[in-house]
């Protein structure tokens, strides 16, 4: 019997304090039957692509709040793309003003997720972009 | 270059691949690491289990980092590491947070150093169905130490002294009396006795009573007189022929007791090969994971020949009453069920 699963990594990079809101996404997506990589604060991009090659994810959730996402998120899309980790789909949750959002999803970020969107949505763009199954609810 | 080309020449991306192949029991995956079977053996595999949030985490945190050091006594930079941290899965929705990363950042970024988390998808024994075959394609890969982290289910977690070479059974100060220790099991399945969290008030009678409660829990080994804290390598002759699980004190967030933790885990080593226990383990595993293997295999092949609705016509049976399971089970096989 082989079981795939949806595998996610959940990371806060940056320097910003606190991961309410990355915990409560991680919850979310393990209710969805998803595993749920979790790693915590203050996660430079380097950590984080090589977190997300040894645990062969399909797809990283970052949540920042900090404002440097223009910063990290570029460094990361190049990280993964010299690892040969063009496969893994990245999503953007937190603070980012609008007009950043179309440059980030020029640099390939799958979805950017403003305050307030609905874990459900947030699952359910997950499970799209990793071409799974929809999730029973 | 084929995966397992890859695999062997270190290439850690492919290994990740084959990881979750394994795990997800994909044909392809598991056929990769028949392939690889022959390259396994070499690594020292140790088991960390105790009960939630007693520090196995931390502990594997700063022993990795530990070991990884040059100069450090134990410490080689040669020496390559994996941890493998299995987390429970939700019974409910078969997800999982697997968390244990948090406490292992400092080995980020070694390129010495390979952490895979793994969701236990339903097994009881504190690993999950695929961890043997992951750390037989971590073997292959090369690595020298395979740590792994069990679930932390607090129960005897037989499944981690059955995998590992040298099983750490980790405890903390407060986390309930020896005699519920002994009937978790912990101290059979225990190589290395460990009270982490050393510097909470209570610790000194945690050690003491774990000692005591250690001479009667091995009744069969005559102990004359137990190795005190941090003194893991006290003598045992060369030749020694049986092992007095040492019982230790750290203090993982601090490092302390981690060294003398590491010589243990090599001392360990050390008897294991110099008794020949390390062959007598190595035999029993195999044993019971081709047995296990015979088991799943004889019971799928037998399942697939018979007409649809049979298992679950005797099922009716023994819900009635009008059989027992083991009937039912006999009367499958003999063909006649009624
Ligand atoms: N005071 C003290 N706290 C410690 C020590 N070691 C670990 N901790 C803390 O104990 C908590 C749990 O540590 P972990 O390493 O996550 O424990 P664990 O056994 O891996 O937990 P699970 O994987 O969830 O079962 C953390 O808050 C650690 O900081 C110690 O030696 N002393
Ligand atoms: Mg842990």
């Amino acid at each position: 019997m082989t079981s795939k699963k949806i595998r996610v990594l959940i990371a806060k990079p940056g320097l910003d304090g606190h991961d309410r809101g990355a915990k409560v996404v991680a919850r979310s997506m393990r209710d969805a039957g998803m595993e749920v990589i979790y790693t915590g604060l203050r996660q430079t991009p380097e950590m984080i692509a090589e977190a997300a090659l040894q645990e062969d994810v399909d797809a990283v959730g970052l949540s920042i709040l900090s404002g440097a996402h223009m910063v990290l998120v570029p460094r990361l899309m190049e990280l993964l793309r010299q690892q040969g980790q063009d496969n893994v789909r990245v999503l953007v949750g937190g603070i980012i003003p609008d007009e950043d959002v179309p440059r980030l999803k020029e640099l390939g970020v799958v979805e950017v997720f403003g305050p307030g969107t609905s874990t459900k949505t947030i699952v359910d763009t997950v499970i799209r972009a990793v071409g799974g199954e929809p999730a029973h609810t | 270059m084929s995966l397992v080309e890859r695999v062997l020449a270190g290439d850690r991306l492919a290994l990740a691949r084959l990881l979750s192949q394994i795990e997800n029991e994909e044909t392809t995956g598991l056929d990769d690491l028949a392939a690889l079977y022959p390259h396994t053996g070499d690594a020292h595999l140790v088991g960390v289990t105790g009960a939630p949030g007693t520090g196995k985490s931390t502990l594997v945190n700063k022993l990795v980092m530990h070991m990884r050091q040059e100069g450090e006594e134990g410490g080689d930079a040669d020496t390559m590491i994996a941890v493998v941290a299995v987390d429970p899965s939700s019974p409910f929705t078969g997800g999982a947070i697997l968390g244990d990363r948090i406490r292992m950042r400092d080995l980020a970024g070694d390129p010495c150093v390979f952490i895979r988390s793994m969701a236990s998808r339903g097994a009881l024994g504190g690993l999950a169905r695929a961890t043997a075959g992951v750390v037989q394609a971590l073997d292959a890969a090369g690595f020298d130490v395979i740590m792994i982290e069990t679930v932390g289910a607090g129960q005897a977690e037989v499944d981690i002294a059955r995998t590992a070479h040298t099983t750490v059974v980790i405890t903390a100060p407060g986390m309930g009396d020896e005699v519920q220790a002994i009937k978790a099991g912990i101290l059979e399945i225990a190589d290395i006795l460990v009270v982490n969290k050393a510097d909470i008030p209570g610790a000194d009678n945690t050690l003491r009573a774990l000692r005591a409660t250690l001479e009667m829990a091995k009744p069969e080994r005559y102990v004359p007189s137990l190795p005190q804290q941090g003194d893991a390598s006290i003598e045992r002759g060369e030749e020694a022929d049986s092992w007095e699980t040492p019982v230790m004190a750290t203090v993982a967030t601090e490092g302390e007791g981690v060294a003398e933790l590491i010589q243990a885990i090599e001392d360990h080593r050390r008897y294991l090969q110099a008794s020949g226990e390390w062959t007598i383990r190595e035999r029993g595993r195999i044993r019971s994971e081709m047995e296990g293997l015979l088991r799943d295999t004889l019971a799928a092949r037998f399942l697939e020949r018979q007409p649809d609705g049979r298992f679950e016509e005797a099922l009716e049976k023994v819900l009635t009453r009008s059989l027992s399971p083991r009937q039912a089970i006999l009367s499958i096989l003999d063909g006649e069920d009624r």
